[in-house]
């Protein structure tokens, strides 16, 4: 091939030359070049190697289907790999080199695996290596894992970065009446024609510029320019380098825009990509047709094209892309390539497989200089790295014969189109074989989504325009009217019918010819695969691979179901097509993760007191999506150290503790107790005024689903606290049971957890405290608030406040909740109170050891799993009354004596260390699931030695004086531990009540 | 994604909404037999056809509601408040407005 550039015409810039690099050595183009283009215009021929066989490749294509020039761009980081250089536009300074080659695509020595093409057939390590000569002595032993290795090796593609992405990506979202997909003829008659009508109008191109196949029509340039005009003036919305990959329910589609891909040095606030999700009322698909090939032996030489992209390389890219040309085909359209080629100079000779040919042709042909040869095809590409000599074939009555070789430096080949029914097949619309035009069609969808040109099978440029109008206008009508039913595009407008042929194979001819190039499928493997009984399509895609590389299939997939159909003696509509699955063309990873990464991965909550935590010394920990404090560490302090100080002082003196974390739901009307006593499984029907209680919740199915206090304030008004875990969960199911279930119960539930700042004020000084930082002390003596008590007061200065004297570390202790905004300031006033008491700040750490000393349960053990029996709080379960989880709490398996119950835990040395997470067992019988295990663990201050909680069958009672062992086999080992009740400390809560 | 109309928002993205289970369960009184309970939150179809199911506009308005959806192709036929007091007052509201 010696391509070369002409000096005038096409759609790139020649004043704006652009250099860049392949393999290291600096070439140069310019812009609206791609790097396909560019490389072609330097002459560049060798591209890429292949999948498995290592075979030299060139450019196939000019589009998202191409299968050979498939390079590395950029380095380091930015490295990405598998682009097609036909869609990567050019710009100054941009990398790219060849992969899947070693030292270079040019000279690339794992070419010796061509050599054993016998080996490399569909299926071939399962066979090879699992029992042929000589390898057959590999089966069955771990072997053949180890060739696997050595495979995957060879065989492969380009390779990704392992540094982390430095790009930035974005998710966007828009709306829009029409969406149009692609920007060819029909495209943008659909989009002017319904933008015209007051459509609100989106249409997205792939390509870095707007215009489809008119890019690769001759002289052009102004025609387009003015038609892009006019779309812009009546407020279309054009987005270039934006491919539709995927189309979902109720009109979403999913854009891919490449922002930056195709600029040199972007501004730095520029996203890479952008993740479209687009909501449109009515699509129309006009994303075009893409040509296939015709198999026949090495036609996968560089220097092997399709028709069409010789003509986009013509008229586009100004390149004549060969100088000898010859162009196969079995249809009317490469006839356009042939004269526009041979208007440019170069000599043309067509095979046309048919024995007819469109008569309007002949005499342009004949005209310009291009020699027809009817009923003839492509048999074997020859010459070195690059085609040299066509051999061609002759008709002879149903099969091909060898004839004469054709002196050539570019093979161009038309084995008809494929309408690109993708988008349509992601709605899970079965594409219709078409037999007259040799293609699939996408049938009338029920959705308003619209085929439109040649994606509806319209191949002329007229034709395709009305089509686009006609689509339009039916989209208006639908948005209009859901029930209106679309009529048919009619497809074709070809002068002669095409010719069916995928695979030129004369009788007693050897030849390797390749179905998808992309991942080595030749015309052997298909009929391999048949041969070994692999007869449905999906079944053929699999065992041979056929369209399961990084072009889906958009290159072979027809040929390979011909094939397969032809050797089953079948119509291609009885073997069917495989289902088209979003991506289109590949979305990277970053795109679809957007912003959400790092910390951005989820949401933070911080509470009211976060910076007021931070200032104290705290170091903070995750609890879900909220920030907390962890330990508030002094100078020198480890986390054990401070924590372990935190939570003697507690018992000692005085802690504070930031609980804004905790849910907390306004409960209001006339029928709040009822609500109430119907979702505790404890009594709440005669809670009075001015008290708390702790309730449990189960599920329907009668397991626990959270725990919390409920203060009663009025008559009809209650405060709920829930747990940090569970707070969304429990308003969302209190919202159902007044919405679904309990429609007569006059209540109204406001979610109140962002509202009130929270600070639990604990142990023997808590009183102290809190009655420095009231407005009227006596709120708050033993006698106006007594254990389980609540008030609402004022703190100094007229802070409002509610108090309730509930304990979650076992000391006398106090929940105080001040309106948000006032919780820095009030967290300050106690502080200045507590601190001089010698007290503390403690964080979830401490609050973690107080509460296992208590045996108190948290979401470590209430675990969707548990019954309130298990969890040790069966007689708090009201009997005389019915509630939710009632009914199936006491089925057979949830009553079991045998079940896991709620213990404590001690080391049999009173000095040793083990793990939450790790397994209980029978010291006699260390396997298995074990009897149990430990769900929290901390070192008690109070007991002096480290402690655990977790769940054993039976209960502790069962396990009194035997021998356990806490089983942590990948971490510590096993350690000798004994079974105590949960309540590890002051059991009798005399310090609570006190 | 599906594209909800909710009845008091209009028609969202789904990811704003939470499923929520079968609507045309009837749950049984809070005093009613195991068997009875058993079989109200076990006990499922797995329709091939339209089904009515309720979703939370947790991330919107938070009501509850019923949506009519046809598991083999995602249409969605019809979508009203699970309240039936609210539906009807929502019904009556549109009447009004519509008449007016």
């Amino acid at each position: 091939m010696t391509a070369q550039r002409l000096p005038k015409g096409g759609h790139i810039d020649r004043t704006r030359p652009l250099t860049f690099r392949w393999d290291g050595t600096p070439m140069s183009g310019y812009a609206g070049d791609t790097l396909a283009s560019a490389l072609m215009a330097n002459d560049e021929q060798i591209l890429g190697r292949s999948f498995k066989y290592h075979r030299p490749r060139g450019i196939m294509s000019a589009g998202v289907e191409e299968s050979g020039a498939l390079v590395t761009v950029g380095k380091g980081a930015k490295q990405d790999a598998n682009v097609r250089a036909t869609t990567q536009p050019l710009y100054e300074g941009l990398i790219a080199r060849g992969q899947n080659a070693w030292p270079s695509v040019r000279l690339d020595f794992g070419a010796i695996n061509s050599l054993f093409g016998r080996f490399f057939a569909a299926g071939f390590y399962y066979k090879t290596f699992m029992g042929l000569p000589p390898f057959e002595w590999g089966r069955g032993t771990g072997m053949w894992m180890r060739y696997e290795k050595i495979i995957r090796k060879a065989a492969g593609m380009g390779t990704a970065s392992r540094e982390p992405d430095p790009d930035r990506y974005e998710h966007a979202h828009g709306y829009c009446d029409l969406l149009v997909v692609g920007s060819g003829p029909a495209g943008r008659a659909a989009a002017h024609c319904a933008a015209k009508a007051g459509c609100d109008v989106i249409l997205v191109e792939q390509d870095a510029i707007m215009g489809g196949d008119t890019l690769s029509q001759p002289d052009n340039t102004s025609s387009l320019q003015e038609e892009l005009s006019a779309l812009t003036a009546c407020g279309v919305r054009l987005m270039t380098s934006t491919t539709a990959f995927g189309l979902y329910d109720n009109g979403v589609a999913g854009l891919l825009e490449r922002v930056t891909d195709h600029l040199a040095d972007p501004t730095s606030w520029l996203p890479r990509q952008r993740f479209w999700t687009v909501r449109a009322h009515a699509t129309v698909i006009a994303a075009g047709a893409l040509e296939r090939h015709i198999a026949f032996g090495d036609n996968d030489r560089p220097g092997v094209m399709t028709a069409n992209a010789g003509r986009t390389y013509l008229n586009r890219f100004a390149i004549q892309a060969g100088e000898k040309i010859v162009i196969a085909t079995n249809n009317d359209s490469a006839y356009t390539t042939a004269s526009d080629l041979a208007g440019s100079g170069a000599s043309v000779t067509m095979l046309d497989s048919r024995r007819e040919i469109p008569f309007s042709w002949r005499s342009h042909c004949d005209t310009a200089g291009v020699v027809i040869k009817s009923g003839a095809a492509p048999m074997k590409a020859l010459g070195g790295k690059a085609v040299s000599d066509l051999t061609t074939a002759i008709r002879q009555g149903n099969s091909w014969r060898a004839d004469r070789n054709i002196d050539c430096d570019l093979v161009l080949v038309s084995g008809g189109w494929s309408p690109v029914v993708n988008l349509l097949s992601h709605r899970g619309i079965k594409p219709v074989w078409n037999p007259e035009l040799a293609c699939f069609l996408a049938p009338t969808s029920e959705e308003p989504i619209l085929a439109a040109g040649s994606a509806a099978g319209v191949w002329d440029d007229a034709a395709c325009r009305t089509s686009g109008e006609k689509a339009a206008l039916e989209a208006l009508e639908l948005i209009r009217n859901p029930a209106y039913r679309t009529a048919a595009q009619t497809p074709g407008n070809w002068e002669c019918p095409i010719d069916p042929l995928y695979e030129v194979r004369p009788a007693k001819q050897k030849l390797k010819s390749f179905v998808d190039p992309q991942h080595d499928v030749t015309t052997d493997d298909i009929r391999l695969a048949h041969h070994e009984g692999f007869v449905s399509v999906e079944h053929l895609k699999r065992y041979t691979t056929l369209g399961m590389a990084t072009d889906q299939g958009k290159m072979g997939n027809i040929i390979g179901i011909a094939l397969m159909a032809d050797a089953l003696g079948k119509e291609i509509p009885q073997v069917g097509t495989t289902t088209f699955r979003p991506p289109y063309t590949p979305v990277s990873i970053g795109a679809l993760k957007g912003r959400n990464v790092g910390p951005h991965f989820r949401p933070l909550r911080r509470t009211p007191l976060h910076d007021w935590n931070l200032d104290a010394g705290g170091t903070m920990t995750m609890a879900g999506l909220w920030h907390r404090p962890w330990f508030f560490a002094r100078s020198g302090e480890t986390i054990s150290e401070a924590y372990v100080r935190e939570a003697e002082t507690v018992r000692r003196t005085v802690g504070l503790c930031d609980v804004t974390s905790l849910g907390k739901i306004a409960i209001q009307g006339p029928d709040a107790t009822e609500l109430l006593n119907r979702v505790y499984s404890n009594p709440f029907a005669k809670l009075q005024i001015g008290k708390t209680r702790y309730g449990i919740m189960l599920r329907d199915d009668g397991l626990v689903m959270d725990d919390g206090t409920t203060w009663r304030l009025t008559e009809d008004e209650y405060f709920m606290t829930t747990t940090t875990a569970h707070a969304a969960k429990v308003m969302a199911f209190l919202e159902e049971l007044l919405q679904t279930r309990w429609t007569d119960l006059k209540v109204h539930l406001t979610s109140v957890s962002e509202q009130w700042a929270g600070v639990a004020v604990a142990g023997p000084l808590s009183r102290e405290v809190l009655t420095a930082c009231v407005e009227q002390p006596t709120r708050v003596s033993d006698e106006a608030l007594p254990f389980m008590g609540v008030v609402e007061t004022n703190m100094r200065e007229g802070i409002p406040a509610r108090i309730a004297r509930i304990s979650f570390s076992g000391e006398r202790a106090f929940e105080v909740y001040v309106p948000s905004d006032f919780g820095p300031a009030v967290m300050q006033r106690l502080w200045d109170a507590a601190r001089p008491m010698d007290g503390c700040l403690y964080g979830l750490e401490a609050l973690g050891a107080l509460r296992i000393e208590k045996g108190h349960v948290t979401g470590a053990e209430l675990d969707g799993r548990v019954t309130i029996e298990d969890a040790g709080l069966g007689r708090m379960a009201s009997d005389k009354k019915s509630y939710v989880g009632s009914a199936l709490r006491k089925r057979p398996e949830m009553v079991k004596d045998d079940r896991p119950r709620l213990v404590g835990i001690f080391p049999k040395d009173r000095r040793e260390i083990f793990n939450a997470g790790s397994i209980l067992c029978a010291a006699d019988n260390i396997a298995g699931y074990g009897e149990g295990w430990i769900t929290a663990v901390t070192h008690s201050p109070a007991l002096g030695h480290w402690i655990g909680l977790g769940f054993i069958k039976g209960g502790h009672e069962g396990w009194q004086g035997r021998d356990v062992v806490c089983a942590d086999p990948v971490r510590k080992g096993n350690t000798a531990v004994e079974i105590v009740s949960p309540h590890m400390y002051d059991p009798k809560g005399e310090r609570m009540y006190g | 994604m599906l594209r909800i109309s909710c009845p008091f928002c209009g028609v969202r993205d789904h990811s704003e909404f939470s499923y929520g289970g079968d609507a045309s369960v009837e749950y049984p009184a809070l005093d009613a037999s195991e068997s009875e309970w058993v079989e109200a939150v076990f006990q499922r179809e797995n329709i091939d056809g339209v089904q009515f199911e309720t979703w939370q506009h947790i991330q919107g308005c938070r009501m509850w509601i019923v949506v009519e959806r046809d598991t083999r192709t995602h249409a969605i036929h019809s979508v009203r408040p699970a309240h039936d007091g609210i539906a009807r007052a929502l019904n009556a509201e549109q009447d009004g407005v519509s008449t007016s």
